[in-house]
């Protein structure tokens, strides 16, 4: 019996001193004081912490829509080759996965067979409606293409989040809608600017500005400095606007870019020579390098044909400066940045630019000053319901009172050891949770107390009427640990962030009191009892 | 000390009572869900743009309006939040105004017309979506106002940030306050690079439509899965009848704390559901410890009715009952009155589930279980208690 309880009292020291560690880490022997210490371990979410909780949605048909566009330009090539007329091929807007040729001459149908097999085979192709038709993405490319849109995306937006040195950002699939993606940017310094810098696509073309760059007010003027009609292989595109102004007007630009986005090698901010305004310089590669040779080659201001270059990112022409002569692997970009603004169009540039767009679909923002606030009122109530309910039982069972007290404490240091060893996040309605399990908790020393105040009324001696009060106990306290648990699952895996973090810390605390209430509550007892003698009254 | 001792309540006889208190509060509850506050869905759930301001200030709600109106927002709420003397607001957006092409638009143009007189060439300090830790270090780098090391602004950026946040919520009056907390050179710097606005961006919450009907279906989910999964497993453990008795009973729970909620007038939010779920968890406890009490009795107690045998499990059973509630109850009591705005709900929840819950085993579970039994005797003729067979299942043994 002694040496049992011995063994017993060995383990509960060895588990307390192991959760303390796990509360406290390495750094409490480094001595950093407690509260640093627990800091290291317990990680603030970022209700607490202060920073950003967003969820985008990665608009996926684009990149469906760039393939569609690829493959009506190589269907065009092919029958061109092959001398077959058609009238108009095109994509379909609202089936982004589909492209549609009309006017094909019938018995040209084995020919275009014959290209679709050999040069687009990701695409099924069927006969339309006169004379039609229509290519459509097979279902397995289709959800191929939308799953790697979307792992590009959430790459990009690592690479992008980790070049601005944000500390342990969350970067994942949001399993609750399609193509969504969760980002979590606790203590983030400017979420502003971060979320700009995600959100933007970043993909810069170069294009020719037609008209030598002039800029219109509206869209309107623009048609009618041509009469209604645009040229050719042309359109409108908004301008960003300078520094200091409203409007940015509308400037005419080729349809086609000279060098895309992919076309890009690097990028670096810098500063121009004479002004020392921010600047971006970029570097093509060699093969769209040799492209924008000849383009500006052709183009330059003592050409024969002068014309103004578009830079544009992401469908705004930043500036449309005339061409001075002719430029061949790199340029740079001026308008009117801040040393800011050109370090992160850099960063945005050497990081790739996005497959597809991105839209925020929600967007919580909590502020440095409140998460400093939630953390004080939730150790306030913490303290406060702990130190009631500590007071409480010690004058209610008075010895007794002193056990349920140890167990309850020895359940809160596990329950923060847990977190500290799985590096789970603190939130505030985790706070909460723990604040509940301390509740929660104290209702198994009740359970029991109130059985073994219930045996030793029948006139059971304290030994017996203990190990009865368990026993009895033990039944009711299992069931009503598991249908809470199953509940606090529940919470874990279907809910998301703060309610999934709290669902963790009940968990874990329901798990510790199992441990401390039943297991530790009986050892003490057992230890008090072996000191007594026979027919000694138990205080409970 | 001792609170009840050998009580001998007849609870089962007040069943009318019980049920006429329930029924009050379901109806009424659905009643004001039905036609009067409907269900107050948070913005979680219903989409939407909140933001959470503090004035340095009183803030003047006319005044706001005013600015807002001039900014085009004529359909935002304007309301006091928290203490008085935290000079608090919450603005809020409807959906409609709140587009997933655009999301942060509103909140942008709520913070565009509060700003009322900027400072050309100046950054405003109290903005904490813009300026943090690097920017303010990154102004006095710039500016070297203390010919000293890179470390040493870090620090004094620190102790900027923590004089903004940590010591007075996130809005500076005056630059001058800074006075004494860094050195004068360095205010001088910050003068030349920030200036302060009269109010800062607590948090701020924007939902678009998609998230809010995704999260609505899973809070749906998420209660309905935890309702059944409990039924399933007291089913395993006792019988079908108590499990459904006590489903009924967390289920009566939840929808008269929905029902607290909308009389209230009280958004539902995220957090709300999760302290809704808890308490199914918590009900279900109680409720299981009577179940528990009631199997062993009608072990022993092969002579009394199934009536006598509830009323005498519930009395056993009281003390722990009501010392385990009553101690449940006063930490989250101190979650309501210390935890802060941001748990108000949450607590609230708690509160009103916890007394709700504890009621629930007593007043709904015993007697239905006894209503049915009764029932089940009278059309059936025989008078046999559902209960598992002894030692067969269910009985669990562990030597601690």
């Amino acid at each position: 019996m002694q040496k049992n309880l011995l063994l017993k009292t060995g383990i509960i020291v060895a588990i307390l001193l192991i959760f303390v560690y796990g509360m406290l880490g390495p750094k409490l022997f480094s001595g950093g004081g407690f509260q640093a210490a627990l800091l290291d371990r317990i990680h603030l979410g970022l209700d607490l912490k202060g920073g950003s909780h967003l969820i985008l949605q990665v608009m996926v048909n684009d990149a469906v829509g760039a393939q569609s566009d690829h493959a009506a330009e190589i269907l065009k090539d092919e029958l061109q080759k092959a001398k077959v007329n058609y009238a108009d091929i095109a994509k379909v807007d609202s089936q982004p996965e589909k492209v549609v040729v009309k006017g094909v001459p019938l018995d040209a149908s084995s020919t275009i067979r014959g290209i679709v097999n050999d040069r687009l085979p990701e695409y099924d192709v069927a006969a339309g409606a006169d004379n039609s038709w229509v290519l459509t993405m097979k279902p397995q490319q289709l959800s191929d293409l939308k799953d790697r849109t979307l792992e590009q995306s959430i790459e990009a937006i690592r690479t992008r989040v980790d070049s601005l040195g944000v500390s342990e950002p969350l970067i994942q699939k949001n399993g609750l809608g399609d193509n969504q993606i969760l980002v979590q940017l606790p203590g983030v310094d400017d979420p502003g600017r971060v979320k700009e810098i995600i959100q933007s696509t970043a993909r810069l073309e170069l294009r020719e500005a037609l008209d030598h760059g002039q800029s219109y007010p509206t869209e309107q003027a623009a048609l009618q400095a041509h009469n209604g009609i645009l040229p050719a292989n042309s359109v409108v595109l908004p301008a960003k606007p300078r520094r200091g102004e409203q409007e940015g007007g509308f400037i005419i630009v080729s349809r086609v870019p000279v060098v895309g986005g992919t076309d890009i090698r690097s990028a670096d901010p810098g500063n121009k020579s004479d002004t020392n305004e921010p600047i971006v310089n970029f570097y093509l590669t060699a093969a769209a390098g040799k492209k924008f040779g000849t383009f500006t080659a052709a183009h330059s201001k003592d050409s024969a044909d002068p014309s103004n270059l578009a830079i544009v990112l992401d469908n705004k022409v930043i500036t449309a400066p005339s061409i001075n002569s002719q430029i061949n692997d790199s340029g740079i970009i001026e308008g009117g940045f801040t040393e800011e603004s050109a370090k992160d169009l850099a960063m945005l540039l050497r990081s790739g630019a996005l497959p597809a767009s991105l839209h925020y679909l929600t967007e919580r923002t909590v502020g440095p000053s409140l998460g400093a606030d939630s953390i004080r009122a939730g150790v306030k109530a913490a303290i406060a319901g702990m130190a009631a309910v500590l007071i409480f039982m010690l004058v209610y069972y008075r010895g007794a009172g002193v056990n349920a007290d140890l167990a309850l404490i020895l359940n809160l240091v596990i329950l923060l050891g847990f977190m500290g060893f799985f590096g789970a996040v603190l939130t505030l309605p985790g706070i909460a949770g723990v604040i509940l399990t301390v509740g929660m908790g104290v209702d198994s020393n009740v359970l029991i107390f109130e059985r073994i105040r219930e045996e030793l009324r029948s006139g059971k001696a304290a030994a017996a009427a203990v190990d009865q009060g368990f026993d009895r106990a033990w039944t009711t306290i299992l069931d009503t640990h598991v249908t809470t648990i199953v509940s606090a699952l529940i919470l874990f895996f279907v809910g998301t962030g703060p309610v999934s973090g709290f669902g963790l810390t009940l968990i874990f605390g329901l798990l510790a009191n199992l441990f401390t209430a039943v297991f530790v509550s009986r050892v003490i007892f057992d230890a008090v009892l072996s000191r007594k003698g026979r027919g000694e009254a138990l205080s409970i | 000390m001792e609170f009840f001792r050998n009580t001998n309540i007849d609870f089962l006889g007040k069943k009318w009572y019980f049920l006429s208190f329930s029924l009050i509060f379901s109806v009424a509850g659905v009643l004001s869900m039905l036609f009067w506050h409907g269900i107050p869905l948070g913005v979680d759930f219903r989409g939407g743009t909140l933001v959470y301001v503090k004035f340095v200030d009183a803030p003047n709600v006319q005044s706001i309006r005013g600015d807002l109106d001039k900014a085009g927002l004529h359909n935002a709420t304007i309301q006091s939040y928290g203490n008085a003397a935290d000079n608090e607001v919450v603005i809020r957006l409807d959906l409609k105004e709140t587009s997933e092409a655009d999301l942060s638009k509103g909140k942008n143009q709520i913070i565009n017309a509060l700003e009322t007189n900027p400072v050309a060439g100046k950054q405003d300090i109290n903005n904490s979506d813009r300026i943090g830790f690097t920017a303010v270090r990154d102004a006095l780098l710039a500016a070297d106002p203390l010919h000293a090391e890179p470390a040493e602004y870090d620090r004094q950026a620190r102790k900027v940030l923590d004089f903004r946040d940590k010591d007075h919520g996130g809005v500076i009056k005056s630059l001058d306050d800074l006075k004494g907390v860094v050195p004068d050179s360095v205010l001088n710097a910050l003068k030349q690079a920030f200036y302060t606005s009269n109010f800062g961006v607590r948090s701020a919450d924007i939902v678009g439509p998609q998230v809010g009907g995704q999260l609505k279906k899973q809070a749906t989910l998420a209660v309905g899965f935890s309702l059944v999964a409990m039924l399933v497993y007291l089913w395993f453990r006792f019988e079908m009848i108590y499990g459904v008795a006590a489903v009924v009973a967390v289920f009566h729970d939840t929808l008269i704390t929905v029902g607290a909620f909308s009389l209230t007038n009280q958004e539902i939010t995220l957090t709300v559901i999760a302290a809704i779920l808890t308490l199914v968890g918590y009900s279900m406890n109680d409720t299981i410890v009577v179940f528990d009490r009631i199997r062993e009795n009608v072990k022993m107690m092969r002579r009394e009715s199934l009536a006598e045998i509830v009323n005498k499990s519930i009395n056993q059973t009281l003390s722990r009952t009501i010392l385990t509630s009553g101690l449940t109850f006063l930490t989250v009591l101190s979650l309501y009155l210390f935890g802060g705005e941001v748990l108000h709900g949450f607590s609230f929840a708690l509160v009103v589930g916890i007394l709700i819950g504890t009621y629930s085993s007593i007043a709904v579970a015993a007697p239905m279980l006894v209503a049915y039994t009764e029932w089940r005797s009278k059309s059936s003729g025989r008078g046999a208690i559902p209960l598992p067979a002894p030692g067969a299942k269910g009985k669990v043994r562990v030597k601690v």
